[in-house]
């Protein structure tokens, strides 16, 4: 039994998988990586499932050990510094830990989210159907709360991790604005308060978290139907108006229903980029149709298989390809109807 | 955005690329959610490709697809057609009778809210305890019950100063609507009385106690058997009856 012992770690650092689907009608909100393409990056790396479960850490870095056995790790998300016994490692690649080998992973040199991942996943408790730990519900992670230094975590692996790869460069990143789908309550909003929404800055507050982030920038004016709607479903990605105009967008560990006007719906295919956007960075939006938003979506999934295929063992040693056919190349994230009922 | 918008057809939005909101109006209406739930219903029975999981509330449904798994045009044609034969007709769930004690440092409310209605603690328990509600809706965080049937005579407009954090199982009023809090968190709602039963627990088979479109009926109990039915909660029995299946 291989085990991750973890030496010390940042705050909010947390067992993050592809989140919980199911229970959104009984209140609790699916939680998971908060960065999905960087938590698909890490997994790559060692050869799992871009859902599979993952450390997400939140701006600190972390240390540990890991005994009983060696595994292979990989880390992506928030240009952190990689060290096994103080040795660097290559950025983009996997690296083998042996046993009573000490791993620092640096502070994030950017963005907001990093994710550690190790081959063949964490082997953790999964109430409801997931081990990613929704911060608001307390439910998920280890025992219903955070991780912090001491914790122990048994891993899934069953046989040896493989071998070490090196990938050409990390996914791109679209800069520029945020694209949007109106709705659904676009009709709460005036002509000029679409204008605004559509035209100006807004910055990031300090209230920023795996819930969601307030942004502060010019009103956005409601019509004459108001600000108060009859509670309804949200989603990831929501972003609502309160009376004070003042937008706020809706994150993996939001509430499932909300009573405030939503204007407008973050593209699934923009919501990594949106995790890693830190406090005072301002953020400006753009209508796009749903068509636009899907076609982005696929992209972005061909980009990530494209990332995996061309990995490439590091040092001569070849991967084995048995072992990456094997393994479902974007599971949790296309078959999530088992978590239908 | 509206794609089907008259006065009796259900409107069919987007909520990003990954969901859709089917709203059947905008005001709280029995007949209304009873449209949401059948619906929910319909859905759920077509087992349609690509459709992850849906979340009913008061007047709308939302529901969670994959966008890359659905054929979009067909599921928007089949939820529409599922939409417009839904029905309003009102069949209650389960009723369940939810011990409550009143008061005190369960109910921080009470006294200011019984004052505020010209009443006495007493009468404010009666009238509250002496209606039958509609679970409308579940959501905001887990277990946290909507109920519609709240007595006109103690409506009550929401707190101008939210309390920053109140505790799970707290019961309240806010508006016209009444609450069980299935955790703790901050609210501005007016707080009656608390209930040892858990709404949810993750660890409880079934994690949920109450579905949408039962009934709730509130059973005023002495604090004295706060502790013994808080540990039995605790340890996962449900504590709340079902008087009426």
């Amino acid at each position: 039994m291989t085990n991750l012992i973890l030496q010390s770690c940042g705050p909010s650092t947390s067992l993050q998988d592809h989140g919980r689907f199911g229970w959104q009608k009984y209140g609790l909100g699916p939680a998971g990586a908060m960065d999905r393409l960087a938590q698909a990056e890490a997994n790559a790396l060692v050869g799992n499932g871009a859902g599979a479960g993952v450390i997400e850490m939140a701006v600190a870095g972390l240390r540990f050990t890991v005994e009983g056995g060696s595994v292979r790790v990989a880390v992506a998300g928030g240009d952190q510094k990689l060290t096994v016994d103080g040795v660097t490692v290559a950025p983009v690649s996997s690296v083998t830990v042996q046993a009573g080998q000490v791993v620092e992973i640096g502070g994030m040199r950017s963005g907001r989210f990093g994710y550690l991942a190790v081959a063949g996943g964490f082997k953790a408790p999964m109430p409801l159907g997931s081990m990613a730990y929704h911060t608001r519900a307390g439910i998920g992670g280890l025992a219903g709360r955070f991780l912090q230094a001491g914790d122990q975590l048994a891993l899934n692996l069953q046989s040896p991790s493989g071998a070490d790869v090196v990938g050409d460069k990390l996914l791109s990143r679209r800069a520029g604005r945020f694209r949007v789908i109106a709705g659904p309550q676009d009709d709460f909003f005036s002509d000029e308060g679409w204008m605004t929404f559509l035209s100006s800055s807004y910055t990031i507050t300090q209230n920023a978290d795996r819930m969601g982030i307030r942004l502060t920038g010019p009103a956005i004016a409601h019509n004459a139907k108001g600000y108060n709607i009859v509670s309804d479903g949200i989603v990831t990605g929501s972003i609502q108006v309160p009376g004070s105009g003042e937008p706020l967008i809706l994150l993996a560990d939001r509430q499932t229903t909300g009573g405030y006007p939503k204007i407008a719906t973050v593209i699934s295919a923009d919501l990594p980029r949106l995790a890693q956007a830190s406090p005072g960075e301002t953020l400006q939006f753009e209508r796009v149709s749903r068509d636009e938003a899907v076609a982005a979506l696929k992209a972005q999934m061909a980009a990530i298989d494209a990332f995996r295929a061309a990995l490439k063992p590091r040092g001569g040693i070849a991967l084995d390809s048995a072992q990456l056919l094997a393994t479902p190349l974007i599971d949790g994230w296309i078959s999530m109807d088992e978590w239908l009922d | 955005m509206a794609c089907t918008r008259t006065m009796n057809e259900p409107r069919f939005l987007f909520a990003g690329d990954s969901a859709v909101v089917v709203e059947f109006g905008e005001a709280i209406a029995p007949d209304a959610n009873a449209r949401v739930l059948s619906l929910d219903a319909a859905v759920r029975a077509a087992r349609m490709t690509g459709v992850v999981e849906t979340v009913p509330t008061y007047r709308s449904l939302l529901i969670q697809i994959d966008p890359l798994a659905i054929d979009f045009d067909r599921f928007r044609a089949d939820v529409l057609r599922l939409a417009a034969a839904a029905s309003d007709h009102v069949t209650p769930g389960r009723r369940w009778s939810v011990p409550v004690v009143y008061g005190g440092d369960y109910g921080l409310d009470l006294e200011e809210t019984a004052a505020r209605h010209k009443m006495s603690a007493a009468k404010l328990i009666e009238i509250h305890a002496g209606a039958i509600y509609r679970v409308y809706a579940i959501g905001f965080m887990p277990g946290y019950t909507y109920l519609g049937g709240l007595d006109p005579r103690i409506h009550t407009s929401r707190r101008m100063d939210p309390r920053l954090m109140t505790p799970s199982g707290t019961i309240s009023i806010g508006g016209i609507q009444a609450l069980v809090a299935g955790a703790a968190m901050p609210s501005g709602w007016h707080l009656l009385g608390r209930t040892p039963v858990r709404t949810f627990d993750a660890t409880r088979t079934p994690p949920v106690l109450f579905e949408p479109g039962d009934e709730v009926v509130f059973q005023p109990i002495d604090a004295s058997r706060w502790d013994d039915l808080d540990r039995r909660a605790a340890n996962g029995e449900p504590i709340a009856d079902v008087v009426r299946a």
